[in-house]
């Protein structure tokens, strides 16, 4: 187990550690903060496999941006009121017959990649540039589903607008 | 789902976000509230949606420690509620007695009189100024204020030994004549003065950040104006044209010519200019007056002990802030039977109210501001 | 150094001795920053300034420093103690994780990434956090609308802030902060020529997303007492603080990189060496100008009125000669030391410059409301700066396609945006004569 296996499994416990205490938390804010480790954690996943510009685009989207925005909407709501309420609704049956697929699922997964469990650090010294790579790949071989996803966001901004504007 | 708070949802975003309104107090500690003013302001989101102010932390009794003091004693008391213009208060009070003792000052004491008060006049518009600058952001106008601020106050000290509260006058007159170098004194100060108000101005009318915090702020219309009570320039920025000085010539204001600033609108920015050019139009009765200072003496002969016949008056002045009145009821003896003053700061402090509904956190700041309070005059 | 490790130990080594180096002396000289905004603030107001520790007040920071480490510590009773606790630390964690990839010379920068802007753009933005969390830990009205102005306001303008980097980017074709420094060797130009007006929206950009006046509406003292900070106090306020002064050195130095052309000295294409040496003719100017306010410390000296002023004056006198000393010896050393010294002179020598701005506009300028600060970001700049990079991708194009000289086209360019900023204000102008008063 080399270096970077102890730091993949480092970042995996965070990711994992922290997305569970991010659901079990009653405080939102508090919540939120785990969630940012775990983003942070998963970010730092990517940065091992050298994938560079995935990583600074899951700190400055998710982390830096995103989050900023949920904490923000956060903040706002009356925290005091939420303590009290209950957190969870009555669908413990679905939620089982779930986590028994995502389970069965991940056993088919390990099972069949038993050897990549202690990555190996295989990844040349320098990669291509990744941003380079990255936008090659958008704006050439898959011109057309980026576009498509970035109508898709503007008619989503669009409507969340018109929805905001519209005063009762 | 019903509002788990049973509030009253006012629009989409409260229901969704359960935000509600929050009370935010403003004061009695809070750097901009210009001394112990509290302001309790519901707000929603940044927009004040109801403000109430809350007064009396500086109480002091002044109108009743008049019924126990001499009417001499009682005149270094009056220095102490706009502390930032003591020698306004000072003469207002003086000219009431004098008015109920039937008598007046001396034209040589009315003509130091009125130099003095005209400086007092400019030194209390730039502590505002200053002041107002610096809780709308802009940090050093305060200092090239004081600045000109010292020189009066130097004067003041020359004058009487005293800067702040002076008790600069006494029933009757003067204590103090002139100490030589006077005249000079206040003319050199009226002859820098002139192109450091241009200082401020550059500093502040033509930025655009100054004019975007203060057009359309705290906008109080003539008629709200009146309505109220208002006085001083917060009234004459709304376009009504009405000056003690000119409606009802007190000291030795008569002799001098000057102009009434008034502007339309009545909101920030136009206070802010009226007050400036006010400054201006005391600077140049200062310099008219220190001109021609007649000569003569300067205490009317009252005798020592002061006793009115019964009876009652009500005197006011132009004081920097707005109309300064004083009713007293004499009842012969030589203690005031009731002393009754009219702050300008505490009548103008009603329209706080109707300038902030409506308005943003930054503006409250702004609207303290541009009334001009000074809180041991509010709550005296 | 070279001669004595072996590479792939100096590449381990010299990065952790930068890095302890950096965090070492950014305390220092955001102490001593504070202590010249002091002093300049001071200056244009009439006034002294600190002038009681030390002659002229020199050892003020110092003061301040211990000040703030003995005072108590003080955790409101309904504050989320957690939070509380962990919020000044990612403020101050964050910015100076930036300082990882801040080019300082040639090879005095601790990781070359080739993401490396994008790098300290998500880590410096990630200081968001501990202005958000304390503002809301603290469980006071003030801290927390404080906060909330913070988050609107940062997410507001580091959009702005970031288009108007890009028309640099464009001209650097990589992120990476050292080959934007090179690309501008190679060019022979600052870009700050080729986009002025990119400049310009970064400058207001880094001024808001600093929290600097005018934009320092998220502790403006007169509205809302100190913002998100208002509760707390001694070493857990002064770690905010130094996050704020280090976040100002990071925007400055992102600045300098892009646009002034990083470690370079002016002309830095330009080698014009001095008759009989090789030493060239600029690469003596920094030693002279340290030298020449050595001798001026030297001729204050003996003016001080107290006798350990007078000593203390001599000492920052002799500190000057010998950086003069060190910036002249490196003229004879090798080229590579000679460009790390004089880089890292520059680097900071651009840096203040910078930060000189800052400290200007905050004395002289009223601050925004908020709506107004939001209407400036989102009308006004953000527009700008898409013109500004369209017009400076087309200003590349041409150069590309038809030829010429790039500055000719991006002078066009300019011009065009320069246009349309006159246009957005105008604009402006006619919408804000109009009360708002939206809702109700």
């Amino acid at each position: 187990m080399g270096l970077n296996s102890i730091l993949f499994y480092f970042f995996a416990a965070l990711a994992v550690g922290s997305a569970i205490l991010m659901v079990t938390r009653r405080n939102v804010v508090h919540g939120a903060v785990y969630l940012i480790t775990t983003l942070l954690a998963t970010a730092g996943v990517f940065l091992l496999r050298q994938a560079e510009f995935l990583f600074i685009t899951q700190v400055i989207l998710y982390v830096g941006g995103i989050m900023v925005l949920f904490v923000f909407v956060i903040m706002l709501v009356n925290l005091d009121v939420s303590l009290l309420q209950y957190q969870f609704n009555r669908q413990r049956f679905v939620a089982g017959v779930l986590a028994l697929a995502l389970a069965a699922q991940l056993f088919i997964v390990i099972k069949m990649g038993k050897t990549s469990l202690f990555p190996q650090a295989r990844v040349p010294e320098v990669l291509p540039k990744n941003t380079e790579a990255v936008a090659d790949a958008l704006f050439g071989r898959f011109m057309l589903p980026f576009e498509i996803a970035s109508i898709l966001l503007l008619v989503a901004m669009i409507g969340a607008v018109v929805m905001a504007k519209r005063r009762v | 789902m019903s509002d788990p708070r049973g509030t009253e949802p006012s629009n989409v975003s409260s229901t969704v976000l359960g935000a509600d309104e929050i009370i935010l107090n403003m004061g009695p500690q809070h750097p901009s509230t210009h001394g112990v003013l509290r302001v309790k302001l519901k707000l929603d989101g940044e927009r004040v949606v109801d403000s109430e102010c809350i007064i009396g932390y500086l109480h002091r009794g002044v109108e009743k420690i008049a019924e126990h003091r001499s009417y001499q004693q009682f005149a270094p008391y009056v220095d102490r509620m706009d502390y930032v213009a003591a020698v306004s208060n000072g003469l207002g009070y003086c000219e009431a007695v004098e008015k109920l003792l039937g008598t007046e000052a001396p034209i040589r004491a009315r003509v130091v009189r009125t130099i003095l008060t005209e400086l007092q006049r400019i030194a209390s518009h730039l502590l505002w100024l200053g002041t107002h600058a610096l809780d709308i952001g802009a940090l050093t106008p305060v200092f090239y204020c004081f600045r000109e601020r010292e020189e009066i106050l130097k004067i003041f000290e020359k004058y009487c030994g005293a800067r702040l509260t002076t008790h600069a006058f006494r029933i009757g007159g003067l204590q103090y004549e002139t100490y030589d170098g006077f005249e000079q004194d206040v003319k050199r100060f009226c002859e820098d003065f002139d192109h450091k108000i241009d200082e401020y101005e550059t500093l502040l009318t033509e930025n655009r950040i100054w004019v975007g915090r203060t057009k359309g702020v705290g906008i109080l219309s003539a008629a709200d104006a009146i309505a109220l009570g208002v006085t001083g320039p917060v009234l004459r920025a709304s376009g009504v044209k009405w000056d003690l000085r000119k409606a009802m010539p007190y000291a030795a204001y008569d002799q001098y010519k000057f102009e009434i600033p008034i502007r339309e609108t009545g909101d920030t920015f136009d206070r802010y200019v009226v007050r400036m050019e006010e400054m201006r139009q005391s600077r140049l009765i200062c310099l008219q007056a220190a001109e021609s200072i007649p000569a003569g003496p300067i205490m009317a002969r009252i005798g020592k002990v002061l006793k009115p016949p019964p009876g009652e008056v009500y005197h006011s002045i132009e004081a920097p802030k707005g109309e300064l009145g004083y009713y007293i009821v004499s009842d012969g003896t030589t203690q005031p039977y009731r002393v009754r003053v009219r702050p300008p700061s505490f009548i103008n402090l009603q329209a706080f109210d109707k300038m902030a509904r409506g308005s943003l956190v930054a503006d409250v700041v702004a609207i303290i501001g541009t009334i001009d309070i000074v809180l041991g005059e509010v709550d005296r | 150094m070279s001669h004595l490790l072996p590479p792939s130990i100096l590449r381990l080594v010299l990065p952790v001795f930068y890095a302890v180096v950096i965090v070492a002396v950014l305390p220092l000289l955001a102490g001593y920053i504070v202590l010249v905004e002091r002093k300049v603030m001071a200056d244009m107001q009439a006034r002294l300034g600190p002038m009681r520790v030390g002659p002229h007040g020199l050892l003020q920071p110092i003061a301040d420093a211990v000040k703030l480490l003995l005072k108590e510590d003080i955790i409101p009773d309904k504050a989320d103690r957690l939070l509380f606790w962990l919020a000044p630390l990612v403020s101050v964690t964050m910015a100076l994780l930036a300082y990882a990839a801040l080019p300082i010379g040639p090879a005095f920068q601790i990781a070359d990434l080739n993401i490396g802007l994008l790098f300290i753009l998500a880590v410096s933005s990630l200081g968001i956090y501990g202005i958000v969390l304390g503002g809301w830990a603290s469980n006071s009205h003030y801290s927390l609308l404080g906060a909330l102005r913070s988050a609107a306001q940062l997410v507001s303008y580091e959009t702005a802030a970031g288009l108007g980097l890009i028309s640099a980017l464009l001209l650097a074709g990589s992120l990476s902060m050292k080959d934007i420094v090179i690309a501008q060797y190679d060019q022979g130009i600052w870009f700050i020529f080729y986009v002025p007006i990119g400049f310009f929206i970064y400058m207001v950009g880094s001024i808001a997303e600093t929290n600097r006046a005018p934009f320092d509406l998220p502790e403006a003292e007169s509205e809302l007492v100190a913002g998100y900070m208002t509760e707390y106090s001694g070493f857990r306020w002064s770690l905010y603080f130094l996050a704020e002064y280090a976040n100002m050195i990071i925007v400055a130095g992102i600045a300098t990189t892009l646009f002034l052309g990083g470690w370079l000295r002016p002309f830095a294409s330009s080698h014009t060496a001095l008759p009989g040496t090789s030493i060239e003719l600029l690469d003596a100017l920094p030693s002279l100008l340290v030298l020449g306010v050595a001798l001026y410390c030297f001729y204050l000296a003996p003016k001080q009125p107290v006798k350990i002023q007078k000593m203390v004056m001599a000492m920052a006198g002799g500190l000057c000669l010998i950086i003069a000393g060190v910036l002249a010896g490196a003229l004879f050393a090798s080229p590579a030391v000679l460009q790390g010294i004089h880089g890292a002179f520059w680097f900071l020598a651009k840096v203040f410059t910078y930060i000189y701005f800052f400290l200007w506009f905050r004395f002289t300028f009223p601050r925004y409301r908020f709506d107004q600060l939001m209407r400036l970001g989102w009308r006004f700049l953000i527009p700008l700066a898409l013109v500004n990079l369209i017009a400076t991708a087309t200003a590349l194009l041409a150069t590309r396609e038809w030829g010429g000289s790039l500055l000719l086209y991006t002078l066009l360019a300019d011009a065009v945006t320069l246009a349309v900023a006159i246009f957005l204000a105008k604009n402006d102008e006619v919408d804000s004569a109009v009360p708002v008063m939206d809702g109700e």
